[in-house]
């Protein structure tokens, strides 16, 4: 039972990850139209600015310390971030230390940004071209991306820790009445569920209550008539790949904690992404939402040991098993609507 | 009335003929006079450098081409010399191998086997590499060494750990420097003992591929010799990025130790996943719950950051070894690029000069006269203390390093400490040991 308990909460951090990445690709493919390849990059993008963010906040000048040497023999010179010479040491280590939160900040206005420049830039002309022409162009764009991150970051993965308040795990079997460690879970997943929950929220609370989100609704629904009304549907789309870039990217930052980022793990999240929009349903929001957390916990299952004993490589095969069985059930996924990718 | 024997389609027919003849791989027509496969001309000899210059291992691909190009500005004269001044055998001279002048190409494994094969094709019919060396895989290494047997050239490995490449997919044409999985288990084994008592239960996370394997099985074998219970061994996707699911269920198993058969990536996100999952502060069966790491990487532990504070693992060299060689090849090193060589810039370095060395003392660049002088050569002042070039399987035997991810790094470079240079008596095993069973040396392919 423990056991269950531990998967069903490992599979719920895992689909938030697939289930914000997933609901952005849905948002663009819905307004726009576009299946965006490059989708991943952006998510990726997200955790590059955590780490951004964290290397600029130790900018350092160098200190020349006699007492030590380097690994030369000379004497070593120690990096003293300017954070020390503004606010003092223990200030300027707290400020570090919260990295990560304060690049979700920052993230937002950069990530839209570049949501913006990219639906602008390249993505606009690809409106009316058939969908492998989309998936070609977004992923060499994705390509290009990754190799720019890799020439100024380098391909090892950069660590970039939770603050120290977020170190370490809760024991949630304590409280279940199980045995001590039975069932614990770190502190920061479960920081990157309840993040992961807000921003669904927050998404869909936008399509929902406001007249921008209606328009956006109607767009989706039928994008000629909300056209012949007079609305510029397509500012509003523009709008949107900048929401859902954003998306991507508080999903990339507050993952950075979890696993050292690195310059190909946009397309390790990517491939996974397209089968959870599948499977919930081209275009449906709920569903794409929905399906992230279910393959998430599916997955988390199929990687228990017992499972793996009974059916081994179950654990590698287990999302497009599902996605299979699913398609075959329900052509259109969990919540697909009708008429999309079917002309 | 003439009749023409020239028809446009026979024009072409005859052109093609005579294009694949051209194109026919330069190492099955080239030199056939020298005897072997592209022997070089009176002022140069090119070396092929295969390095991962793209891909996840791009970073040591990079440090170990950085590697290579001192080692042929050391053999062409350049520099301090490096190792050349402590390396016990004296043949090299500074003049180049042979008094030939020491070019290279690079090629880019992409640590995929098909790419590497391929660049190294390239380098040996287009650019008419005599060596081809480098890797950071052993999927890449047994790959390019197959290659490099059929194609008659000498292939001195780079960093590559698998037990297989010197055991059943071992190659006479093929030399490796580096240790193995075998040594990792031989070496760490009584210092878990030491340190965590004899009385542990350990479950292995392994990669799910050839090297996860034979690093499992050495870890496992030399370990439980030691009076460990093994509890559990699960595969984990090469692909894997979360190993939370695989992760979470180790702390109720019954397991006081977690042995992570992982390297590069595999090994930095695991490893940050179970000090998340409060590994590392855990209790398990009266004891502290400790982790495992066989193969250790500084350029991985970098990646790891603080997690790999106190986790015991093995490499084949550190920077920080206070030996001749070493202190020589870390000033040249570290004067020319501004930090501490990894252990892959170091094996291939080391590779360099010991191929340098071997043509040189053969007075021939004919691989089967290069294979003689390596086989059971014993040498010293390259970083290892005294090694043997063991002849039954063209492997190096030399002293392996145990070491602990440190408490408190002075320094960026500074992540791992020495706990135990482990002598190579207590690694060495005999060459048909059950590890290595299968395959066999053959014999050398001069090529032409």
């Amino acid at each position: 039972m423990d056991q269950f308990i531990l998967q069903i909460l490992n599979g719920l951090d895992k689909g938030s990850a697939y289930a914000l990445i997933a609901l952005g690709l849905t948002l663009i493919f819905g307004t726009l139209g576009v299946v965006n390849f490059a989708h991943g990059a952006l998510f990726m993008l997200g955790a590059f600015v955590a780490v951004t963010v964290s290397n600029i906040l130790t900018l350092s000048h160098k200190v020349v310390d006699e007492t030590r040497t380097d690994f030369l023999g000379n004497p070593l010179q120690v990096d003293v971030p300017y954070l020390y010479d503004l606010f003092g040491q223990a200030a300027g280590d707290t400020i570090i230390d919260w990295a990560v939160p304060i690049s979700i900040i920052i993230a937002i206005p950069i990530m839209v940004g570049i949501g913006f420049a990219m639906e602008r830039g390249l993505i606009k002309y690809f409106y009316k071209r058939p969908h492998a022409d989309q998936i070609l162009v977004t992923f060499g764009l994705a390509i290009v991306i990754q190799e720019i991150v890799k020439y100024f970051y380098g391909a090892n993965p950069i660590p970039t820790p939770a603050p120290e308040a977020f170190v370490g795990s809760f024991d949630f079997g304590v409280i279940l009445g199980f045995d001590p460690n039975a069932i614990i879970y770190p502190y920061w997943r479960l920081v990157y569920f309840f993040f992961s929950v807000v921003i669904i929220g927050a998404v869909f609370a936008f399509l929902q209550f406001t007249t921008f989100g209606m328009v956006v609704r109607a767009g989706m629904a039928d994008r000629e008539t909300v056209g012949l009304l007079g609305i510029d549907i397509d500012k509003r789309f523009t709008i949107m790949f900048g929401i859902a870039a954003a998306v991507a990217g508080l999903a990339g930052v507050m993952y950075a904690p979890i696993n050292s980022p690195n310059y190909h793990m946009g397309m390790d999240f990517l491939v996974l992404s397209f089968v959870v929009v599948v499977v919930g349903g081209m275009g449906s929001l709920p569903g794409a939402v929905a399906a992230g957390f279910l393959l998430g916990i599916l997955e988390s299952f199929a990687s228990m040991s017992a499972v793996i004993d009974i059916l081994p490589g179950i654990n590698q095969i287990i999302i497009y098993l599902v996605a299979i069985i699913i398609l075959l059930t329900r052509p259109r996924g969990l919540m697909g609507r009708k008429g999309v990718m079917e002309e | 009335m003439s009749k023409s024997n020239f028809s446009r389609r026979g024009v072409l027919k005859t052109g093609m003929v005579a294009s694949a003849g051209l194109a026919l791989p330069q190492y099955l027509r080239a030199d056939a006079h020298a005897g072997f496969t592209n022997a070089p001309s009176d002022s140069e000899v090119v070396l092929g450098f295969n390095v991962p210059q793209t891909g996840p291992y791009a970073d040591e691909g990079a440090d170990e081409l950085r590697a290579y190009e001192l080692a042929v500005e050391h053999l062409n004269g350049g520099g301090d010399g490096g190792m050349m001044s402590t390396f016990s055998s004296q043949a090299l001279d500074g003049t180049g191998i042979l008094g030939r002048e020491v070019k290279y190409v690079t090629g880019d494994t992409q640590t995929k086997s098909d790419a590497a094969r391929a660049s190294a094709r390239s380098m040996i019919e287009k650019d008419g590499a005599i060596m081809i060396t480098g890797g950071s895989s052993s999927g890449v290494a047994v790959a390019v060494q197959a290659l490099c047997q059929e194609a008659g050239v000498i292939f001195m490995a780079g960093l590559t750990h698998s037990n297989d490449t010197t055991g059943k997919d071992k190659r006479a044409n093929g030399f490796r420097h580096f240790f193995n999985s075998y040594m990792s288990g031989a070496a760490l084994a009584p210092v878990l003992a030491a340190n965590y008592g004899t009385d542990r239960k350990a479950y292995h996370l392994t990669a799910d591929y050839n090297w996860g394997y034979t690093t499992e099985e050495a870890v496992r074998s030399s370990t439980e010799a030691m009076g460990w219970e093994t509890v559990n061994a699960v595969k984990t996707p090469l692909t894997q990025t979360d190993f939370s699911s695989y992760i979470a269920p180790v702390l109720n198993s019954g397991a006081d130790v977690l042995v992570l058969n992982h390297y590069g990536g595999n090994m930095v996100n695991s490893l940050t996943n179970a000090v998340q999952f409060g590994l590392r502060e855990a209790q398990a069966n009266g004891k502290n719950f400790e982790i495992v790491v066989p193969l250790y990487s500084r350029l991985m532990a970098k990646g790891a950051g603080a997690n790999v504070k106190g986790i015991f693992g093995s490499t084949n060299w550190h920077w920080s070894l206070q030996d001749a060689g070493s202190q020589a090849f870390v000033r040249s090193f570290g004067t020319k690029y501004g930090f501490p060589p990894s252990q892959a810039a170091h094996t291939c370095y080391v590779q360099t000069l010991l191929y340098a060395d071997a043509v040189t003392r053969a007075g021939s660049f004919n691989p089967c006269a290069v294979v003689e002088a390596l086989e059971d050569f014993e040498f010293d002042g390259l970083g290892n203390g005294p090694t043997l070039y063991r002849g039954e399987d063209h492997q190096c035997f030399k002293d392996v390093l145990v070491v602990k991810g440190k408490e408190n790094p002075e320094n960026e470079f500074d992540l791992l400490e020495i706990v135990e240079v482990t002598p190579v008596a207590q690694v060495t095993y005999p060459a048909d040991h059950p590890q290595f069973a299968g395959g066999a040396l053959g014999t050398c392919n001069p090529g032409a």
